[in-house]
């Protein structure tokens, strides 16, 4: 069977934040760049996040970049590279004044700069005081900033492959990228892209968790194209719990709030976080508030007849400043939780929100993977950012705003390689191997002749109870071995997914089955990696293990699907020009 | 558990010569509140109803469709409120792929001719370009537009002239850019709306207000529209 071919310098997987602000650096250098989404762009969960991106502009009080780069090293509870983290704190004021000249309509202060909101674990002078740091359009920055690049996009004429899913990386002989597969949704037809270079920018994967924040979208396309074409994934077992997810709904409720001055309440009306982060209270990072929301819960203090929220209170704020700055809250809380935040509290739980792990990549959108005594070879041709990558910034636990941070700064880094390698290094197109599409159209034709298979909705809701219950919150050495066991059996079940839909057109049954294939890889990687990481550091809170351990655990795991192997590299302790920061305890 | 029945647009080029309405039931927990939870659902039992969405909480604008006869979103629509059997047809007025998903070439090529996006070539400050918060409460009932193509395709004057007519989502966009104090081509965008389609055939049926899931009011926006062309006429 021949498949047709498309040839571009640069093809790029997702069209959220971070493969938007890559096109831009591709198609302003007039090389011939393709970007394909599942959605059209402008749906892409990017447009979600609500409260801000962060930057040392200073708007409000002084603020320097050296200590945004404090606040992210300690909030990575020391697993972030400071090389990457430094690189995309310095970036960042440039990176957000960019989005303002792009046309981002940023709520303003009175002198008419860009308006600013404390958040989560945003300090001055290295974990002494709040200060706002969050740069906001109200509490849809993420929509904003999504829309902004959207339609920069038009202005620079990028070529969108609008509801296009790829299927699966091309690596030749070499291991060298040279293109991807990809299913046009409205014909069914299959296309390989033949590229010089490839940038994933395919997103988070909150789906393999039966309650997240996260749209239906998020599949982690991206890491399951890596797994099938043995490309490792990074730390998969550090996946952030936003403390603030409505109750029963799973939808995001921003950090915003908190930054703006709402309050965490339990079921006797106290402000529990005084107790656990004396400082920062409310505002400590996500992975310590949404633990010690747990722990309220689980001593007996949860709210509702069931005992099994907390409630974020923010009816003190006022009316005028919940609509000013909080209006898109005030909508999601009428509409999700049946409460007007301006008079009544909205119950809250810890929901699954962002994969702070990926694909191994250095903070130039390189992918890099072990090679020889190389931790970190360039494989050639293949670049990734955003969410789906792991430049890593946010080590074991992200603080809030840095991913907006993260699209932005990464994308143009990743954008900036690829134009860099293309002009001097692929004069042209690598030879397609023969075989460049057998494995997607194997994918394909199992699924239209499969019979007595397994329904998918159903393997799919078996995978999310697992790691919901084995890869929650709080973690033990029982539970994850159970988890272990159990999602190896969900993956035998995937390999046997059956859909009855057999049309041609717009077959959305099939787009969840390949889906499928693409969230059993995240959710076994998880599993295999949290399993294996004896101790506790950021968002991995292990009951055996409690402590941070840094002589034998500071280092990133490395997960290998083809035989479901673990590897580690160390974590870059030398930033590029200002001194490490060396671990300490992490109290707030 | 409580019973709702449905009645849904079913159309698959692939097998059906014409488009047909197919009649669902289903049972019905606490847990199941809003419309698109239901039609999830409905996609378990069968999976070739087909249907685009993404994010579930009114903000990526995938899930638009007409329900009861009228232009929503299904992800924060309430189904207990609605009437039954309740009635799902594709977005009205554009060609339908399959289904409730429809061909929306053509309200973004309306979208694009507005040229959506801030022109401003003076050579950019090193910092942010300064505005007021008075002249960013401008933008506020504007820039907030999900592209779902609900009030476009509730709009008679655009299922008249889709090609023509820029439509209630695109001229929202045009005055968006329009009274952005960071955008210097107001009069080439005026210019580019002085025809006696692309701008005038908005006739304030309003359709659009009722319908837009987000609150915004593109008939205001147009309104202003009007008053500059007018003002600058004389």
């Amino acid at each position: 069977m021949t498949v047709p071919v498309r040839r571009f310098d640069a093809v790029i997987v997702g069209g959220g934040g971070a493969g938007m602000r890559a096109a831009l650096q591709l198609s302003e250098s007039g090389l011939k760049t393709a970007v394909l989404s599942k959605v059209f762009p402008t749906r892409s969960h990017t447009v979600a996040a609500q409260g801000g991106i962060s930057a040392s502009l200073g708007n409000v009080q002084e603020d320097r970049w050296e200590w945004h780069m404090y606040d992210t090293v300690k909030g990575s509870d020391w697993l972030g590279d400071q090389d990457a983290i430094e690189f995309m704190c310095r970036k960042a004021p440039e990176a957000v004044i960019e989005l303002e000249h792009f046309g981002m309509p940023f709520d303003r202060l009175e002198n008419g700069k860009i308006y600013q909101r404390p958040f989560g674990g945003h300090t001055q002078n290295n974990g002494e005081t709040p200060v706002q740091r969050a740069c906001a359009a109200a509490d849809r920055t993420g929509h904003a900033m999504l829309h902004t690049l959207y339609q920069r996009n038009v202005r620079a004429n990028t070529q969108f492959f609008v509801e296009w899913m790829a299927l699966d990386l091309i690596r030749d002989e070499a291991g060298d990228v040279v293109g991807v597969t990809a299913l046009e949704m409205e014909t069914g037809e299959v296309y390989i892209f033949h590229a010089k270079a490839v940038l994933f920018a395919t997103g988070g994967a909150g789906r393999i968790y039966a309650a997240s924040t996260n749209a239906f979208i998020n599949t982690g396309d991206g890491l399951g194209m890596c797994v099938r074409a043995g490309i490792p994934l990074e730390d998969m077992e550090f996946w952030q719990f936003h403390p603030t997810g409505v109750a029963g709904a799973g939808v995001l409720i921003t950090e915003g709030v908190r930054g703006e001055g709402g309050i965490l309440l339990n079921a006797n009306g106290e402000r529990f976080m005084e107790r656990y982060a004396p400082n920062l209270k409310d505002l400590a990072p996500r992975d310590f508030v949404a633990r010690s929301m747990e722990q309220e819960v689980l001593e007996g203090r949860g709210c509702g007849p069931n005992k099994d929220y907390v409630l974020l209170k923010l009816d003190h704020l006022g009316p005028d400043i919940i609509k000013q700055r909080l209006p898109g809250i005030r909508e999601i809380a009428i509409k999700f939780a049946g409460v007007d935040p301006i008079k009544e509290p909205i119950p809250v739980i810890p929901t699954c929100h962002y994969m702070m792990g990926g694909i191994p990549t250095n903070y130039r959108g390189e992918v890099v993977i072990p090679q020889g005594d190389n931790p970190e070879a360039r494989v050639n041709g293949f670049y990734a950012a955003g969410e789906c990558a792991c430049a890593s910034v946010h080590g074991a636990n992200r603080l809030g705003t840095n991913s907006l941070l993260d699209l932005v700064v990464f994308g143009k880094s990743a954008g900036d390689s690829m134009v860099e390698f293309i002009r001097n290094e692929m004069p042209t197109w690598k030879p397609l191997p023969a075989n460049a599409a057998e494995r997607s159209l194997a994918r394909i034709s199992r699924l239209d002749n499969q019979t007595n298979g397994e329904d998918v909705t159903e393997v799919r809701t078996a995978m999310q109870r697992t790691v919901q219950a084995r890869a929650a919150v709080f973690r033990n050495s029982e539970n994850l071995a159970q988890g272990v066991k159990e999602i190896q059996e969900v993956a035998e079940r995937v390999k046997r997914i059956q859909i009855k839909d057999k049309s041609k057109v717009f077959n959305t049954a099939r787009v969840e089955a390949l889906e499928l294939e693409n969230l059993i890889e995240v959710a076994v990687a998880t599993l295999i990696s949290a399993d294996a990481r004896k101790e506790s550091r950021g968002a991995h809170a292990h009951a055996d293990f409690q402590q941070r351990d840094d002589e034998v655990w500071m280092k990133h795991t490395l997960y290998y699907g083809d035989d479901r192997r673990l590897t580690y590299k160390p974590v870059h302790t030398k930033p590029l020009s200002v001194d490490y920061i060396p671990p300490k305890e992490r109290t707030f | 558990m409580t019973k709702a029945r449905f009645s849904i647009y079913r159309y698959d080029p692939d097998k059906d010569a014409k488009p047909y309405m197919q009649d669902y039931e289903i049972e019905l927990g606490p847990n199941d509140v809003k419309l698109l939870d239901v039609i999830v659902k409905l996609k378990a039992m069968d999976d070739t109803l087909s249907f685009r969405r993404s994010c579930r909480e009114g903000i990526c604008g995938s899930d638009a469709m007409n329900i009861n006869g009228k232009n929503g979103l299904a992800c924060v629509t309430n189904w207990a409120d609605l009437k039954q059997p309740i009635e799902l047809r594709p977005l009205p007025g554009l060609p339908v792929i399959r289904d409730l998903i429809v061909d929306m070439t053509q309200f973004f090529k309306q979208y694009h001719s507005i040229k959506p996006y801030v022109i401003n070539d003076t050579p950019p400050p090193e910092r942010e370009r300064l505005q007021s918060p008075e002249d960013r409460l401008e933008l506020d009932g504007l820039y907030e537009c999900i592209l779902c193509a609900c009030c476009s395709t509730s709009c008679p004057s655009f299922w008249w002239n889709p090609d023509k007519f820029v439509g209630p989502a695109g001229l929202l966009a045009a005055y968006r850019f329009i009274a952005d104090t960071r955008d210097l081509a107001t009069n080439e965008r005026l210019d580019n709306l002085e025809d006696p389609y692309r701008l005038f055939r908005c006739h304030t049926i309003m359709n659009c207000v009722d319908v837009c899931p987000k609150g915004l009011n593109p008939t205001k926006a147009i309104g202003k529209i009007k008053d500059m062309m007018v003002k600058r006429a004389v």
